[in-house]
C-alpha cells in the first residue's frame, strides 16, 4: 500500500463518524415532495400538449377558410404596353 | 382501468421508495451531514438537502431504467450541494467544518461514497487533475487537524485488530458493487460501518503520531479489502473498515 493510499485510509476513517439518526418521517417528507414534483411536471405536460393540440385545430381552421393553395389562375394575356 | 393501473403504480412506487430509503436513508444522511458541515447532533441543513435531493429520485423513479437510485440521489446531492455550496461556507462545528464546500463534497464523493476520480470529475465539471489536487489538499488538512487536536493517546490494538477482522468478513459484499443494485448494498454498507464505528471512532481521532502495530492492522484491513478482487471493492472494503 503506498503511502497517500494511507493517509486516504486515514482520512476514510475519520468520516466513517458516528452516524446520525435518520428522522422516521424523512421518507415520507421526501416522498410527499417528490409526489408533488411528479404531479406538476404531469400538468405541465398536459398543458404542452392541449395547446399543441389547440394550436393544430387553429390551423386547421384557418387553412380550411382561407384556403392560401388556392391562387388565383394565372392570366392569359399580358398587360398592355404603354409608352414605348 | 387507466386510473386503477395509475393506483397500482403510485403503490408501487411508494412501497419501493420507502423499502430504498429505510435501507440507504443513513448512509446518504451521514453524506449529507458531511457535506453540510454540520455535527452529528444537529442535521436540519443535511435532512433539508437529502429531502430535497430524494423527492427528486421519487419524481424520477418510474423512469429510472434500471439505474441505481442510490446512484441518482447521490448524485442529485452532489449537484444541489454544489448549487447551494456558498450557503454552507460558515463551519458549524462538524467533521469537515474547516473544509471549504468544495473540498468537502471532494473529499465525500472520493473518499465516503469511493466514487472513481473521472466520475467526480465528470460531476463537478473540473478537469481531472484538479479533482486530485483538492482531494490531497482536503486529505492533508483533514490529518493536519486531526493532529492538532491532539491524539496523545494511543490506539487500542484490539479495536484495531477486531476492525481487520470486519473488514474482511464484510469486505466481501461490496465487491459486487456498492454502487450497482438497489437498496439494500448500501445498508449493508451502513450498517457495518456502524457497527465498526465503535472501533473506528478511537483510531479516527489519531493523527499522524500512530503506533507502528496499529498501522499494520490498518494496512492489514485494507490489504482484506483489496482481495475482494476488483477496484471498487477494494475502495468498498476499506471504505467500510474502519
Amino acid at each position: 500500500m503506498s503511502f497517500p493510499d494511507r493517509k486516504e485510509t486515514e482520512v476514510r476513517r475519520m468520516l466513517e463518524g458516528p452516524h446520525p439518526a435518520l428522522p422516521p418521517d424523512l421518507a415520507g417528507r421526501a416522498a410527499e415532495r417528490g409526489r408533488r414534483m411528479l404531479h406538476r411536471h404531469q400538468v405541465v405536460r398536459t398543458i404542452g400538449w392541449l395547446l399543441l393540440l389547440a394550436a393544430v385545430v387553429a390551423f386547421g381552421v384557418w387553412a380550411a377558410i382561407v384556403e392560401p393553395w388556392a391562387t388565383p389562375p394565372p392570366t392569359d394575356t399580358t398587360p398592355p404596353l404603354e409608352g414605348w | 382501468m387507466v386510473r386503477e393501473r395509475r393506483a397500482a403504480r403510485d403503490g408501487r412506487r411508494a412501497r419501493e421508495f420507502e423499502a430504498f430509503v429505510a435501507g440507504a436513508g443513513g448512509r446518504l444522511l451521514h453524506a449529507a451531514t458531511l457535506l453540510t458541515g454540520e455535527p452529528t447532533g444537529d442535521t436540519e441543513a443535511a435532512e433539508r438537502l437529502l429531502t430535497a435531493a430524494l423527492a427528486r429520485t421519487y419524481a424520477r423513479w418510474d423512469r429510472l431504467r434500471g439505474e441505481d437510485p442510490y446512484d441518482h440521489t447521490r448524485r442529485t446531492l452532489a449537484a444541489l450541494f454544489a448549487h447551494r455550496g456558498h450557503r454552507y461556507r460558515r463551519p458549524r462545528g462538524g467533521t469537515l467544518a474547516r473544509l471549504t464546500p468544495q473540498e468537502r463534497l471532494v473529499l465525500v464523493l472520493r473518499l465516503y461514497e469511493g466514487v472513481a476520480e473521472e466520475q467526480t470529475a465528470a460531476a463537478l465539471g473540473l478537469p481531472v487533475e484538479r479533482v486530485r489536487a483538492i482531494c490531497t489538499r482536503a486529505v492533508t488538512a483533514m490529518r493536519s487537524a486531526a493532529a492538532r487536536r491532539g491524539t496523545t493517546g494511543t490506539r487500542p490494538s484490539a479495536g484495531t485488530r477486531s476492525s481487520a477482522g470486519t473488514s474482511s468478513s464484510v469486505g466481501r459484499p461490496p465487491s459486487a458493487g456498492t454502487q450497482s443494485s438497489a437498496g439494500t448494498p448500501p445498508s449493508t454498507g451502513g450498517r457495518a460501518a456502524t457497527g465498526a464505528t465503535g472501533a473506528g471512532a478511537g483510531a479516527g481521532a489519531t493523527g499522524a503520531g500512530a503506533g507502528a502495530g496499529a498501522e499494520t492492522g490498518a494496512d492489514a484491513g485494507a490489504r482484506a479489502g483489496a482481495g475482494a478482487g476488483t477496484d471498487a471493492g477494494a475502495e468498498a472494503g476499506a471504505g467500510a473498515a474502519p
